[in-house]
């Protein structure tokens, strides 16, 4: 742009004045130098901007994104430190931190839960356990002893479950056999001894009370019979009409038998009460028994208490009857009281009318004056009329005094029905507890019977299992015993084998080297023919051999030997019985036996001449290949002095493998006649130093081929030669 | 012989190159003296457009052997 703006302005200045061509000249520069130097200042901020708007972004991104981060610090140099200085260094393991803080949160919790699950579990089993025991409250001694076993157990496992995770089972230990029967026979024993004790008490408090009972029964049978004697002597007394000497007997009897009846009464009275008190001195008793738990006592006690019941029963009817016979001789004794009231007023009045016949000695007589007579009479019709006229006015209270009796009945009646009442519904529900108890005590002896027959089959079924175990421990100790026994007669059998197989072998043994000696012997005399044999065909061989190595020696200077075919020909003939030999003589090469081989001398000649070629086109190879690499190539073996001959090290580094160096390698060998070497090492050269000297190559390769044949032939011979001549 | 490869190129090269300056030379001349009013450049031309073709052709001679042949890269 600056070499067009100046031929413009040269142009410009030679059509125009010449004077005017400086100032042209520069304007032109401070237009071009002001418009470059504006637009440079603005090429220079905006790259600024980019550049300062790149890191920026870049910065505040590795904050946000951590892989963003890590890559920009792992390729660009030093932003570790300017990103560690903006934001600080980069987080590791900010979030798996989290994580894991989490999942060891979750695993306490968890196994909490377990440990949690586990309490109830256990808890819930042993309430369930503890509440059963309870439940069966039928005190069967082995069952009791089991139930007692089961409570402490529980104890146990309530104590122990918080600390162990283990599962709650019952541990139920069998106890040996005799422990248990003497746990058995102990608390059997102990049984017998309170149910004698008690049945004992039982007994004696109710004979007592029994007797006490029949004494009061006996008591009030007699009082009653005293009662109604008397009663019925007082009827007799009141209504009979006997004469005065019977009647005072009557009234004499009479009043003994009411002071017997008393008596009587009395009696019974005490007897009652005696009774009563044997009565309940004995149901103490039973209920002392009835709070012992021995079961079997409780018939007993049934027993004892229905007797109870009993004798309650026929006391109260009997005092019944008592009372009501009393109650008879009272109605009987206010009517006879009555009519003791009216007689004697009667009597009373009587006198009163007539009181000198009291007075007088002639009422003794009998015989009453006439005015006397009247005046009873009259007195007696007076008293007529008044009892006429009490009765009329009886008549008339008659329904009052009825309804009050009959008031008065019902009350006495209801009374005594209430009693009544009273004491047969307390007989009734005394029956029925009694009643209660018996069916319970059935029904239990039921259970444990039903127990028993249970507890059989599993004792049954215990001995079927043990026999079964029994029978399979004895199958397999004797298929163990047959097992031991059958490896031990098989151990004898090997051995008696193996002895009879040692002499075998050993016979054999001695027959083998007899015969092999023998053997030995014959082979030795034929070996020696055969020898004679071999050692003529190996000296024909090592001859053949011999004229092979001669045609190398034919080769002149740049013309190959003779064709190898003849005398190879000749070696495969010689040998023809001899694999080794054979396989050597076909492994020539083709072109070694059509055409023939170069010499050594020939060869090296070649080399030298190859070698400035090859040091002129060391530089190329299939990337460098133009006609200015070919140019720098030739400079380069124009300018570039090496050894000519250089010893090669025994080992090669890379920096050996320059094509100068190989090849003064190579010629180094060459003087030293080691083409092999030498072959080696211009092997090395690649690219167009390479293709150079392949033919070299293939011609050395050639000739060490044929050479290598020839020697391992001839070496072969000799071998065998000295192999087949033998010193004598 | 392997080794006489290289000479028997660098022969056929200048031969070539010889032949293709010569030519173009001489097209030069005929087209300019014809042509252009004997003016020198379609000379210069056309011998350099000789030399460049002669050194193209003795470039690929040379390479030939490094470069694949369509018909062998299709094998």
């Amino acid at each position: 742009m600056l070499r067009a703006c100046l031929r413009g302005a040269n142009a410009t200045a030679r059509t125009n004045l010449r004077g005017t061509r400086p100032n042209n000249l520069q304007q032109c520069r401070h237009y071009t130098a002001g418009e470059s130097s504006g637009g440079a200042a603005k090429v220079v901020v905006a790259g600024l901007l980019t550049v300062g708007g790149g890191v920026g972004g870049t910065i505040i991104y590795a904050k946000w994104d951590h892989k963003f981060r890590a890559a920009v610090e792992k390729n660009v140099p030093y932003s570790d430190r300017l990103l560690g200085l903006a934001w600080g260094p980069l987080p590791q393991d900010g979030r798996p931190s989290v994580q894991k803080q989490v999942e060891v949160a979750q695993p306490p919790s968890m196994m909490e839960k377990q440990m949690k699950a586990s309490k109830s579990k256990s808890e819930k089993k042993a309430k369930e356990t503890t509440e059963s025991p309870a439940a069966e409250s039928a005190p069967v001694p082995p069952v009791q002893s089991l139930e007692e076993e089961c409570t402490e157990c529980h104890h146990h496992d309530d104590s122990a479950a918080p600390v162990a995770e283990s599962p709650v089972t019952e541990p139920l230990k069998e106890r040996p056999v005799e422990e248990v029967s003497a746990r058995l026979a102990k608390q059997d024993q102990e049984e017998q001894d309170v149910i004698a004790a008690v049945s004992v008490s039982l007994e004696e408090s109710l004979a007592s009370s029994a007797k006490s009972t029949l004494q009061a029964i006996g008591a009030q049978e007699a009082a009653l019979q005293a009662v109604i004697r008397h009663t019925l002597k007082l009827k007799e007394a009141m209504e009979a009409e006997a004469p005065p000497q019977e009647k005072s007997a009557q009234w004499k009897d009479l009043e003994t038998s009411l002071a017997e009846r008393n008596s009587a009464v009395n009696d019974a009275a005490a007897a009652l009460t005696k009774a009563n008190v044997a009565l309940d001195s004995l149901k103490s008793v039973i209920d002392e028994s009835k709070g012992l738990k021995v079961s079997a006592v409780r018939p007993v006690v049934l027993a004892a208490e229905e007797n109870l019941h009993n004798m309650v029963v026929d006391l109260d009817k009997a005092v019944t009857k008592v009372q009501t016979a009393e109650s008879e001789a009272k109605i009987v004794s206010q009517y006879s009281e009555l009519v003791n009231e009216a007689k004697l007023q009667f009597q009373k009045e009587v006198s009163s009318l007539t009181p000198e016949i009291q007075a007088n000695w002639k009422s003794l007589t009998g015989k009453l004056s006439p005015d006397d007579l009247n005046a009873l009479i009259a007195h007696a019709h007076r008293r007529i009329d008044q009892l006429n006229r009490e009765l009329a006015e009886q008549r008339v209270r008659e329904q009052i005094h009825i309804d009050a009796a009959l008031e008065q009945q019902k009350l006495e009646d209801q009374k005594a029905l209430e009693k009544a009442v009273s004491t047969s519904l307390q007989h009734v529900k005394e029956e029925a507890r009694l009643e209660q108890e018996r069916k319970l005590t059935e029904l239990r002896e039921v259970m444990e019977a039903e127990m028993r027959t249970q507890l059989r089959r599993q004792a049954a079924a215990h001995t079927d299992h043990v026999q079964d175990v029994l029978k399979v421990q004895e199958a397999e100790l004797r298929s163990e015993a047959d097992q031991v026994l059958g490896s031990k007669l098989l151990e004898q059998e090997t051995r008696y084998r193996q002895l009879s197989q040692e002499q075998l072998d050993n016979f054999t043994l001695d027959m083998n080297s007899a015969y092999a000696r023998l053997k030995g012997m014959e082979e030795a005399i034929d070996s020696h023919v055969i020898a004679e044999e071999e050692a003529r065909k190996a000296h024909q061989l090592w001859l053949s051999v011999e004229a092979l190595s001669y045609t190398l020696k034919t080769a002149d200077t740049n013309a190959p030997s003779v064709p190898l075919e003849v005398a190879a020909q000749a070696v495969r003939d010689n040998c023809s019985d001899n694999d080794f030999a054979l396989a050597l003589s076909s492994a020539f090469p083709q072109e070694s036996l059509q055409r023939g081989v170069y010499s050594e001398a020939s060869l090296r000649a070649r080399f030298n001449s190859l070698r400035s070629l090859a040091r002129r086109v060391a530089l190329i190879d299939e990337s460098h290949n133009s006609l200015y690499q070919y140019f720098l190539s030739y400079l380069q073996a124009a300018l570039l002095f090496e050894n000519k001959h250089e010893a090669p090290p025994t080992q090669l580094s890379s920096e050996d493998l320059d094509p100068f160096k190989l090849l003064s390698y190579a010629s180094y060998c060459l003087e030293h006649g080691d083409l092999e070497l030498a072959a080696k090492l211009v092997n090395q050269l690649r690219g167009e130093a390479r293709r150079v000297v392949e033919d070299w190559l293939t011609e050395a390769r050639l000739t060490l081929e044929t050479r290598q044949v020839i020697n391992l032939l001839s070496a072969y011979a000799n071998a065998v030669g000295l192999g087949t001549t033998q010193a004598p | 012989m392997s080794e006489k490869e290289l000479g028997k190129k660098w022969d056929r090269c200048l031969a070539d190159g010889a032949i293709k300056f010569g030519t173009g030379l001489g097209l030069g001349i005929v087209l300019s003296v014809l042509f252009f009013k004997r003016h020198t450049w379609p000379i210069s031309f056309g011998s350099g457009a000789g030399l460049g073709m002669a050194y193209a052709n003795c470039q690929n001679d040379l390479r030939s052997h490094y470069m694949l042949h369509r018909s062998e890269k299709e094998q």
